[in-house]
């Protein structure tokens, strides 16, 4: 009796099966999907929303470039103003997103690191709570709204704490001069960041 | 025969392979495109990479301050000619602009000027506008200006220290006469983007 070869079908039927599985279907590749858990939620929060990674890491430049002593009042004020801020913020819970004030909001400061100015120390403190409240309230509202709880928003205000201490931190050890002017650059982008922020906002394509 | 059904079979895995289909391996799809397009705009015209470029190969030449007020100064007021143009404030004489920023740039470097530092920073400012108008406002369908502007933004921001960088060798007899020969070829460049124009 003649002996079939079946290998060839195999084969193609390995590689039919193989090409199922290669076949481009929609993807989810982001752990995003299922979600860190509340509080890491609020962690990442603040490094996926950049007008908020932007003024808190302006004011920590700014800070450290007004010099050890105004940073430190900032590291503790910033975060706490910016949790209040939520706080308040999760009472209306909306797609809230002030989308011009926050520009102007990290713009400013980058203007402000961009021409090095040495603020006294109660302006410094003065002006991260007014942007601390502002980038809460508008984080409090958004996250209240996609359900998120009040230990995400303590994790969004860690994630605060963490940036502008270590952006601080970096710029107060700053000695060598180009060093300096390195981080006035950093401000100049941020600033121009601003200024084209603006423009697409006029434009409604922010 | 099981060989003969083997031929089709393996065509069709084959086939299967180029169906296409939208894969979104991103939530934000938006942001994704709008980061990666600011970031390769501004390097995908030479018009815009000499020109950054030759503002810190004469940052360099001029050094301090000016190898820090330009960098400092030249974002913040490309992005106002960006604001402008987003704004739909009509700049004339853009393309020309830019040709000849390309032009006197180069010719600052090869003739090793050395003005004194408010007109160097009122002149790149100057042709910044031009700049900033022209390819600030390119946003791709879709994509976010904030995303699109830091890409931008950071992009233009390290033309500007390649420049400074490839300066650096203005310290050197040979570097010096190198860097006078990138001014040359920078404005040669203009010359040809001018010409362009009009021809």
């Amino acid at each position: 009796m003649r002996t079939i070869d079946r290998r060839p079908l195999a084969l193609a039927a390995c590689s039919f099966a193989a090409a199922l599985c290669l076949a481009p279907v929609e993807a989810h590749a982001h752990l995003v999907q299922t979600g860190f858990g509340t509080f890491y939620d609020g962690v990442v929060h603040l490094f996926l929303t950049p007008p908020d990674l932007l003024v808190a890491f302006g004011l920590g430049l700014l800070a450290g470039l007004c010099g050890a002593a105004a940073s430190r009042g900032v590291l503790f004020a910033l975060p706490a103003a910016w949790f209040a801020g939520e706080m308040a913020g999760s009472l209306f819970p909306a797609s809230l997103t002030l989308p011009w004030l926050t520009t102007v909001s990290f713009g400013a400061v980058g203007v402000l690191v961009a021409v090095n100015a040495n603020l006294p120390r109660a302006l410094l403190v003065a002006l991260a709570c007014g942007a601390g409240l502002l980038h809460g309230f508008v984080d409090g509202s958004t996250m209240a709204a996609a359900g998120t709880d009040r230990l995400g928003m303590i994790g969004a205000s860690v994630s605060v704490f963490l940036v502008i201490t270590l952006s601080s931190a970096l710029v107060v050890s700053l000695r060598a001069n180009w060093t300096r002017v390195a981080v006035r650059v950093a401000g100049s982008w941020i600033a121009a960041i601003g200024l084209l922020m603006l423009g697409w906002l006029v434009r409604g394509q922010g | 025969m099981p060989g003969r059904a083997a031929g089709p079979l393996v065509l069709a895995a084959l086939a299967l392979l180029l169906v296409p289909a939208t894969v979104f391996a991103h939530q934000e799809t938006g942001s994704i495109t709008g980061i990666v397009s600011g970031l390769k705009h501004p390097v995908s015209g030479m018009d815009h990479v000499l020109a950054m470029i030759s503002v810190g190969l004469w940052g360099a030449q001029l050094g301090a301050p000016a190898v820090w007020v330009l960098p400092v100064a030249f974002p913040m007021v490309m992005a106002f000619g960006g604001m402008l143009g987003l704004m739909g404030i009509v700049v004339p004489g853009i393309e020309i602009g830019i040709a000849v920023s390309a032009i006197v740039l180069g010719a600052m470097i090869v003739t090793e000027s050395r003005p004194p530092l408010w007109i160097a920073a009122v002149l790149v400012g100057f042709f910044a506008i031009f700049h900033g108008h022209a390819h600030g406002t390119e946003l791709p369908a879709g994509s976010s200006g904030l995303l699109y502007s830091i890409g931008f933004v950071a992009a233009t921001g390290t033309l500007h220290g390649v420049g400074i960088g490839l300066g650096l060798v203005h310290r050197f007899r040979g570097g010096r006469l190198a860097v006078r020969a990138a001014g040359a070829a920078v404005s040669a460049a203009g010359v040809f983007f001018l010409a362009r124009i009009f021809v």
